[in-house]
């Protein structure tokens, strides 16, 4: 069997279905959902990074304004989730907008300095203005469509995991199209992408236009989870955390986001029986992922795989 | 076609260019040539949009594109290569000259991202037309390689494949021949009169193999530290006293 992005999706796809036929408690599932919440975050910053070469550490702004514009308007405004988190969408990407049209003049530090200061500053803002200050606030209506409400964790499991493979079909399909191949060029030679007619700085701003829209889904469906938000979970932590999902799983590879959100999201889970050293071994193993795999888990595979082959 | 008007351009205390004009007919092989820094280069760059001149204007089927960005340069049907090899090492032959479609094709990213069929009929469309690029230039059998993949000749070839994808009328070749070996070198200049009399492609060529310049070209410029020393066919360049002080040197035989 050819490994195409085809199989794996059928393949990934297949396993999303079972696996809560076998990982039952609602424990395990709620990782799960976690793992796909990230994975939209981390979906986007592949595309920025890994495609379009631009480095940001200001994913969890994004993320912030995702779940709270969408809890916001679907409290006070009572507006359908669905609608909350379209208009969440938005308002994220005119700030995208908003940040790209100077910040994306600058290059890898620098850009990545100006993006870690946009993060701060919407933690800033949901910590000083946003509803409960620092300590955040609840009663956010779960997800719902047509009626129906995602009440069980299984129910949400199984939509946040359909929306993680929309967005990874729509980014796959972006990355074979004109517009990816334009975002690749200029990963290689972006002298010579201008040359042949990209419209660079614009392709730059669409791309994170789009992470910022991802981020922004994922913001709104972690709200529309958990039903009850704070700053603290769009603090710069949480941007590290994503840009350390895409570098483990794999830069180059869409589904190295997929995969590196998933391991990241259940491996503190996993370290909890060495109680207060869970980060120190949380450290070692990251170390030692990069200094081993440093192209990232899913491009390792695929190539390791790819030998096998007669 | 090309209307180059009064170019200056400093870097810094250095004046890479001065006072430069002349003017390229539609249909014709160009060349530039002249010793190492005597602006060549500078020249291509301000044509192409990478440079804006100090002084001067560039003007292209009667627009005037000094002062516009290289994309939109390209946009109006000038495309280029570079004197070193700039292709896009990571993506495959094929890919590298899809991306050269980009330009001609206008699929927006929610029609790409949700395959539309508008979108889907143009990438097909995108294909086809790169393959036939490919066959044109004769790479087809490398089709799925990477561009970092190749030698030499063939990253030149590719390049030059890339750039005729954007449907250029004007063609700007940066010291296309250099890294060749003799066969290669005779085989560029056939494509190169290939893509003029095939293509209906006007083209700029700057080179420092003179066989190669003397055997295609129609019509020669000759710069000398940033200044314009001549203008003529190869034959009034060849006889030209100051072109053979400064540049092609005394002992013809060792040049043509």
């Amino acid at each position: 069997m050819q490994i195409t992005n085809r199989n794996i999706f059928i393949g990934f796809s297949i396993i999303i279905i079972i696996l809560p036929l076998i990982f039952t408690s609602s424990y395990s599932l709620s990782i799960a959902t976690f793992s796909a919440i990230n994975s939209l975050i981390a979906i986007g910053l592949c595309v920025l990074m890994g495609y379009a070469g631009q480095v940001s550490l200001g994913q969890a702004g994004f993320y912030g304004i995702g779940a709270y514009v969408s809890s916001i308007l679907s409290i006070h405004l009572g507006l359908p989730v669905i609608f909350a988190c379209i208009v969440a969408m938005i308002a994220s990407a005119l700030s995208a907008v908003i940040l790209a049209i100077p910040a994306l003049r600058l290059k890898g530090h620098y850009l990545a300095v100006a993006t870690l200061g946009f993060g701060e500053i919407i933690h800033i803002i949901l910590n000083e203005w946003g509803p409960g200050g620092p300590s955040g606030f609840g009663d956010i209506p779960r997800f719902n469509l047509f009626g129906f409400v995602f009440d069980t964790v299984m129910e949400y499991y199984y939509l946040s995991w359909f929306v993680v493979m929309i967005v990874m079909a729509f980014s796959i399909n972006l990355i074979n199209s004109r517009f990816g191949r334009a975002l690749r060029s200029i990963h290689d030679s972006e002298i010579a992408s201008n040359a042949m007619g990209v419209d660079v700085p614009k392709l730059k701003i669409k791309a994170f236009v789009l992470s910022a829209v991802f981020a922004a889904l994922g913001g709104s469906l972690y709200a529309h989870y958990v039903t009850f938000i704070s700053p603290s979970s769009f603090s710069l932590f949480q941007s590290v955390l994503v840009l350390m999902m895409v570098v483990v799983g794999g830069i180059t590879n869409l589904w190295g986001a997929v995969v590196g959100s998933i391991i990241i999201t259940i491996l503190p889970e996993l370290l909890r029986e060495f109680k207060e050293y869970d980060i120190l071994v949380y450290g070692i193993i990251l170390i030692l992922t990069l200094l081993f795999f440093n192209k990232g888990l899913v491009p390792i595979v695929i190539e390791k795989l790819q030998k096998v082959k007669p | 076609m090309l209307h180059i008007e009064n170019i200056t351009k400093y870097f810094g205390g250095l004046t890479a260019l001065e006072d430069i004009s002349f003017f390229v007919k539609e249909g014709i092989i160009e060349a530039i040539i002249g010793p190492n820094g005597a602006g060549k280069t500078t020249l291509l760059n301000i044509i192409s949009g990478i440079y804006a001149p100090d002084k001067g204007s560039v003007r292209f089927k009667g627009l005037e594109i000094n002062n516009t960005s290289p994309y939109q340069i390209a946009k109006a049907g000038i495309s280029r290569t570079f004197q070193h090899v700039e292709l896009f090492g990571n993506m495959t032959v094929l890919e590298n000259i899809m991306v050269g479609r980009y330009l001609r094709t206008k699929a927006g990213l929610f029609a790409c991202g949700f395959r539309l069929p508008s979108a889907s009929a143009e990438e097909r469309a995108i294909k086809r037309d790169s393959e036939q690029i490919l066959e044109y230039i004769g790479l087809s059998h490398r089709r799925n390689e990477k561009a970092s993949s190749l030698p030499i000749g063939e990253e030149r070839k590719l390049e030059i494949g890339r750039a005729i994808a954007t449907e250029p009328s004007l063609l700007l070749l940066d010291e296309p021949a250099s890294g060749l070996n003799e066969v290669e070198t005779s085989d560029l200049s056939f494509f190169i009169k290939k893509l003029r009399d095939q293509k209906n492609i006007t083209i700029i060529l700057v080179e420092h193999d003179m066989r190669l310049v003397m055997d295609i070209s129609d019509s020669i410029v000759v710069l000398d530290f940033g200044k314009m020393l001549a203008e003529g066919t190869p034959q009034e360049i060849q006889n030209n006293k100051l072109v053979i002080d400064a540049y092609l040197g005394e002992d013809e035989e060792v040049c043509l």
